[in-house]
């Protein structure tokens, strides 16, 4: 393979990497608060994608304008989704592992099925869009205009995540919910505020993901497994509970893909991240940056 | 969860157990007369292959629930073991014509060593961890045998008809012998888990689940704990995937692999009383029949109305019954007192 190759499938791996490293965040962010793997995660990427896509058909609204309102609309599917279901999981007293496991399971089964009752289940996607179909060249580079805009606001929306976080004093009460949710309490912080805030922003960053990756990637009911797995790898990988590890995970795992779609068949692209999983478990199980 | 709550024996009368059990055993005497008389009341195919899935999914989950129900390690890739016993023994079939009957055997034990080797590295992660290593593990071996053009690809493999008999287990005229078979099948994993109920391995694997610390420090090594639960509930995974891959004389990667029917193996224990004897089997009696129904009259699986019926049925069932729907019918193991005891400590300290 020349250089000038190797260039274009790193680049395209570090595109993709940072789409991966901001749905993985809010997989983490949600994880790290309240030691619950969300697992519709995916569902809710899946979710965005299709909103993204109803508005463009019936507005005709670019979908980097839909930005806002698409975050806005995951958040509060975020908030609801932990005021009605996710309290009602955790009080649950009898089989609590199956009872975490499985309300998000049957919600991911139940989104899916209501995907696929709007919408069929036929692949869609957008097209005609401000960036469709156009490229720019850095040096010698070919690189897609959707992605490097997915790429560029997946980077931003991460960043305003870790400055929220690192910065705000939301994001001290977040911090401190997550050490010890019973002590915070004693300080006036309502935890049940603070964990749905955690489910909305959550959600939030992955309907940004999610947002983007509708203007380049087919649209179906099941795509959100696909991605879900991958951030679960990527998580896994960073460590859980760890932004900075998502983001550096997930950069990594988009190299990864990308280099083994170049090696073995395309078919099989998957087997590199899984490799690298398996590997992980077997050599640091709490992933690179995580406190397991 | 204390510990105690393992040994409900401690808690009753002595005999109390030892009576519960002999009614469980006429219970299930009872309801296998009642299974073995159901298919004469109609000779409809298609209500008999429902009621040979149902069997089926009722004995995969029992078998699920060995690891899943009284270990509490919740697998999410029990797809996988299913799969590779069935292409184990179609292999061994269409290659080299060892007969299903005794290929299973080989698929099965494939299936325990694959789980063994699955769990060397994931009993090491608890909870969610360990639930999605099984995930992504199950995914991984998917797209090896979706990729592998020796067992078929994503195409798969057509079983060819031989003769008509048990020896083969094929069945041309009737789907009756299949029925019985999964009977045996059902009514096998019923016993085990029956006879794991009250066995020093039954005790062991609830202790693990209830407080793996505790457990520890009373001598229960839960490491090598969790695997025998893994190797035994993976070959009979295993076992079935053989049975199910001659009785639609077919395999293929997508399903018998993949993670929805990973879920739909778990699901009739979580729905019927996830580490219950009778749990497995109600949640299969609720869940096939309404699946296979809905499918067929409520406008197919396409529209996607049967997930959003099975959605809604987890989540309902794990928040607001989570102990399953065999509570309702009177079926459940007995446990309140110590679970009252600790819901009242846990109230007490704030």
């Amino acid at each position: 393979m020349t250089a000038q190759a190797l260039a274009q499938v790193v680049a395209s791996g570090l595109l993709i990497g940072m789409v991966y490293a901001l749905i993985a965040a809010g997989l983490s962010l949600i994880f790290g608060l309240m030691d619950v793997v969300n697992f519709a995660h995916g569902e809710f990427l899946m979710t965005a994608m299709y909103a993204t896509f109803g508005i463009f058909v019936l507005t005709a609204i670019d979908p980097l304008f839909q930005l806002p309102l698409i975050a806005a609309f995951l958040f509060v599917i975020g908030v609801v989704v932990y005021r009605v279901l996710i309290t009602r999981a955790l009080s649950v007293k009898v089989n609590s592992g199956m009872v975490q496991i499985f309300t998000t399971f049957g919600l991911a089964i139940f989104i899916r099925g209501l995907a696929q009752f709007i919408w069929t289940p036929d692949y869609r996607s957008i097209r005609g869009t401000l960036l469709s179909d156009k490229t720019v060249s850095v040096l010698g580079v070919y690189l897609p205009l959707p992605q490097l805009a997915a790429s560029i606001v997946c980077v931003l929306a991460f960043l305003g995540l870790y400055l929220l976080i690192e910065k705000t004093d939301f994001g001290r009460a977040l911090e401190a919910t997550r050490e010890d949710s019973e002590a915070v309490a004693l300080i006036g912080v309502d935890r049940h505020r603070i964990f749905a805030m955690g489910w909305g922003i959550g959600a939030a960053t992955v309907g940004v993901a999610g947002a983007m990756l509708a203007t380049f990637y087919y649209i179906h009911p099941g795509v959100g497994a696909t991605f879900a797995l991958i951030a679960y790898v990527t998580v896994a990988l960073g460590g859980f509970g760890s932004l900075g590890g998502a983001l550096v995970a997930g950069i990594v795992i988009g190299l990864v893909e990308a280099l083994t779609a170049v090696i073995i068949p395309p078919s099989l692209k998957q087997l590199g991240i899984y490799g690298l999983y398996l590997l992980v478990l077997f050599i640091r199980p709490r992933g690179l940056f995580g406190t397991l | 969860m204390a510990l105690s709550s393992a040994f409900p024996a401690a808690h009753g009368a002595p005999d109390a157990g030892e009576r519960r059990r002999r009614r469980q055993l006429i219970a299930g005497a009872i309801v296998l007369a009642v299974l073995i008389a159901l298919p004469h009341g109609t000779s409809d195919v298609y209500f008999q292959n429902v009621l040979v899935l149902t069997l089926m999914y009722a004995a995969l989950s029992q078998a699920w629930n060995i690891l899943g129900g009284y270990c509490g390690q919740i697998s999410l890739g029990h797809a996988l073991y299913f799969g590779l016993g069935g292409y184990v023994s179609t292999i061994l079939f269409t290659q080299w014509g060892v007969p299903p009957m005794i290929g299973m055997l080989p698929g099965g034990i494939l299936a325990a060593l694959l789980a063994l080797l699955v769990g060397w590295p994931c009993f090491r992660l608890s909870g969610h961890y360990y639930a999605i290593a099984t995930l992504v593990i199950a995914e991984t071996g998917l797209l090896l045998f979706l990729n592998w053009d020796w067992v078929g690809g994503a195409l798969g493999i057509y079983v060819p008809f031989k003769t008509e008999s048990w020896i083969t287990f094929q069945f041309r005229t009737s789907k009756l012998p299949y029925y019985y078979a999964m009977l045996g099948f059902a009514a096998v994993l019923w016993l085990v888990s029956f006879w794991i109920e009250n066995a020093k391995w039954g005790f062991y694997w609830r202790a693990v689940k209830d407080n793996a610390v505790a457990a520890q420090s009373l001598g229960v090594r839960i490491f090598r704990t969790k695997m025998a639960a893994a190797a035994i509930s993976a070959f009979f995974t295993g076992v079935g995937g053989a049975f199910y891959a001659q009785f639609v004389a077919y395999i293929d990667p997508d399903s018998t692999m993949s993670t929805q029917l990973s879920i739909l193996i778990a699901l009739p224990a979580v729905l019927g009383g996830i580490g219950t004897l009778w749990g497995p089997l109600v949640g299969a009696a609720v869940l096939i029949p309404a699946t296979e129904i809905s499918r067929s009259y409520l406008g197919g699986s396409g529209s996607g109305i049967d997930l959003i019926f099975y959605g809604a049925l987890i989540m309902l069932v794990a928040t607001l019954k989570p102990e399953g729907l065999s509570g309702i019918l009177g079926f459940r193991r007995r446990r309140p007192e110590p679970l009252a005891r600790e819901g009242e400590a846990t109230s007490a300290t704030p």
